[in-house]
């Protein structure tokens, strides 16, 4: 996902003037460090410094240019969080804070390095859009809307490089605060986003096998959430399931349970994300989301 | 009771104690697929001094002082010494981020000889803030000695807390700054010009500041036990190689996070026997 982000984005801004990325530390990937080398005045490096990253991006924008901010997720969101919330979301700027890593992807840094409740954290602030793209296609969509959009602040929630490509055949387009099938099904529908899609495709492989028909959606933009879409999907399906990789207090699940119970939804809803806990583990990043209670296999035997 | 562990430094059992410490890094690194092995050999020297050479132990020769690592990943200097203390297990080095294990790559609060969870940069002199403070409130002449990057520099946390200890007067405070003149990206002085020099930064916030070479253990006691005295925290700013030992890590920036192949394993090892 990093890769095509920086691949996008070297893309739009050789041509946008105003597309400018500010980076505390980080080193730029791919095709970032070719836009560095052409563009040096449009790429800025704060140093190990996120608030001032933050800080001069909302500037940047007021006078007229479009900022990405990009380090890491929990060095993007949380450690400038009120300069994210105050400068850019309070003011509505156009700046889109990148945050790479997001959920536990750097599995081996504790939890210092987990981004485990951005999501939740970034749709609890008015007026901040949040996507979390499930593969690199999406992440290029994603980009995309963001580096043409003039509407205000997003958070971009990435995770890191080599994710599979899972969305290639899916029937539907993507478009930004719409749910997205990837899967057509009638029985079951899944409701998913960010990288955990690979294990909730695998969860509708196993219901599949035991003779489900099951529907997978992407809901890539966590805010605004589409909730006709989703209010669409308690009525027409018997069995809802919420699958992400964030904690639960404030995820999606929360808020699709808040909307079932606002629409009096009837059908079976269940949700999975990560513990409401700090973990002190280490490992590979499936190690990590099944110390959280997540996998595949865990899942699937809940449901069926 | 206690006792300074040497009164004078012995610079060459120094020395061997940091070979060994390297060759056991080296070791680790051949166990996981990245390890901040440059980021550990800029601060191996600083951090013997520290616990061999600055902190007080007691009759059982745990220590009394508190070494915080607040340049959180370059923690497995740390981890090898508390291994050599017998305050961490052979086991918990080699489950090293691995499951089962309770060894990261970044300090974790809980686990035996770590004083603070870091690994978000710019937190540590904050909390050794507050650590010196409640020893002076308790009396016990405990002194906190934390270990700085000069990439934390770049936090204005930071310098709240430089402000800070300065305001409290902690002079049981000693901060060591691994000034290896790199962050991730690139070099320090390049990407932050305007920022040096930082000694006199440091003595206008009102501390105490020395500077020596960062690979001379004994330079760095000498620093701090001659220090002058009287109420101010003390700032150690230690010229230091990220990478240092190894030829080809030494100021190489792919080196920060990254574990060497065989061959270049083998390479590292030959270069560690001869300095
Ligand atoms: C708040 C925060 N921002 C970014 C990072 C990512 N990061 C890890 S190490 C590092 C820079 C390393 O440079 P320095 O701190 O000087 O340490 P050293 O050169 O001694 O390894 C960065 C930016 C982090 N850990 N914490």
């Amino acid at each position: 996902m990093r890769n095509r982000f920086a691949d996008v984005f070297y893309d739009l801004a050789k041509d946008d003037p105003r597309l400018c990325i500010v980076v505390a530390d980080i080193s730029p990937a791919g095709s970032i460090a070719r836009f560095r080398e052409e563009f040096p005045e449009r790429f800025v490096n704060t140093g190990v410094a996120e608030q001032i990253m933050i800080g001069m991006a909302a500037g940047m924008a007021q006078r007229g240019l479009k900022p990405f901010a990009y380090t890491i997720a929990t060095f993007a969101l949380y450690r400038p969080f009120e300069m994210v919330r105050d400068d850019l979301c309070y003011q509505n700027l156009p700046v889109t804070v990148v945050g790479i890593g997001g959920g536990v992807t750097y599995s081996t840094l504790g939890a210092t390095h987990h981004a485990q409740e951005d999501v939740a954290l970034a749709c609890a602030v008015p007026g901040l859009s949040v996507i979390a793209p499930c593969d690199p296609l999406e992440a290029e969509a994603a980009t995309r809307w963001c580096a043409t959009q003039e509407q205000g602040p997003v958070y971009l929630r990435l995770a890191k490089a080599g994710e599979p490509v899972l969305t290639a055949d899916a029937p539907e387009p993507w478009e930004f605060g719409r749910l997205r099938t990837l899967r057509p099904g009638r029985d079951v529908c899944v409701l998913s986003y960010g990288a955990i899609m690979d294990m909730t495709l695998e969860v509708a492989d196993r219901l599949a096998a035991a003779g489900r028909s099951v529907c997978v959606k992407s809901v890539h933009t966590v805010k605004p959430l589409d909730r006709a879409g989703v209010e669409a999907a308690l009525k027409d399906f018997a069995h809802v399931v919420v699958i992400e990789e964030c904690a639960p207090n404030g995820g999606l699940g929360m808020q699709v349970k808040a909307i079932a119970q606002e629409t009096g939804a009837h059908c079976r809803l269940d949700a999975f994300s990560l513990a409401d806990a700090f973990i002190h583990c280490y490992g590979s990043h499936a190690d990590l989301l099944a110390e959280h209670g997540l996998s595949a296999e865990r899942i699937a035997a809940a449901l069926l | 009771m206690e006792h300074r562990v040497s009164n004078a430094f012995d610079r060459a059992a120094a020395r061997a104690r940091c070979r060994a410490y390297r060759r056991r890094i080296l070791e680790i690194s051949q166990q996981v697929s990245a390890l901040h092995v440059a980021p550990a050999f800029s601060c191996t020297e600083i951090t013997d001094a520290a616990y061999n050479g600055l902190m007080r132990r007691g009759a059982d020769g745990a220590p009394l002082d508190v070494f915080l690592m607040s340049k959180g990943h370059g923690c497995m200097i740390q981890y090898v010494i508390l291994e050599e203390m017998g305050v961490l297990e052979r086991r918990d080095l080699d489950l090293y981020c691995k499951p089962g294990g309770r060894l990261g790559a970044h300090p974790d609060y809980g686990v035996p000889g770590i004083a603070a969870s870091t690994g978000s940069l710019g937190h540590g002199l904050g909390i050794a803030v507050g650590q010196a403070y409640a020893e002076r409130l308790k009396k016990t002449g405990v002194r906190i000695f934390c270990v700085l990057s000069d990439g934390e520099l770049q936090e204005g946390s930071t310098w709240e807390a430089m402000m800070m200890a300065a305001n409290l007067r902690l002079s049981n405070l000693v901060v060591l700054l691994d000034n290896n003149d790199f962050s991730g990206l690139e070099r320090m002085s390049e990407a932050h010009r305007a920022f040096y020099p930082v000694l006199d930064k440091a003595r206008a916030f009102g501390w105490e500041a020395a500077e020596v070479d960062g690979h001379d253990g004994g330079a760095i006691v000498e620093a701090v036990e001659g220090r002058a005295g009287g109420d101010r925290p003390m700032l150690v700013t230690c010229r230091t190689v990220k990478g240092k030992g190894v030829s080809y890590m030494e100021h190489v920036p792919i080196w920060h996070y990254r574990s060497p192949n065989p061959e270049e394993y083998r390479r590292a090892l030959a270069e560690i026997e001869e300095n």
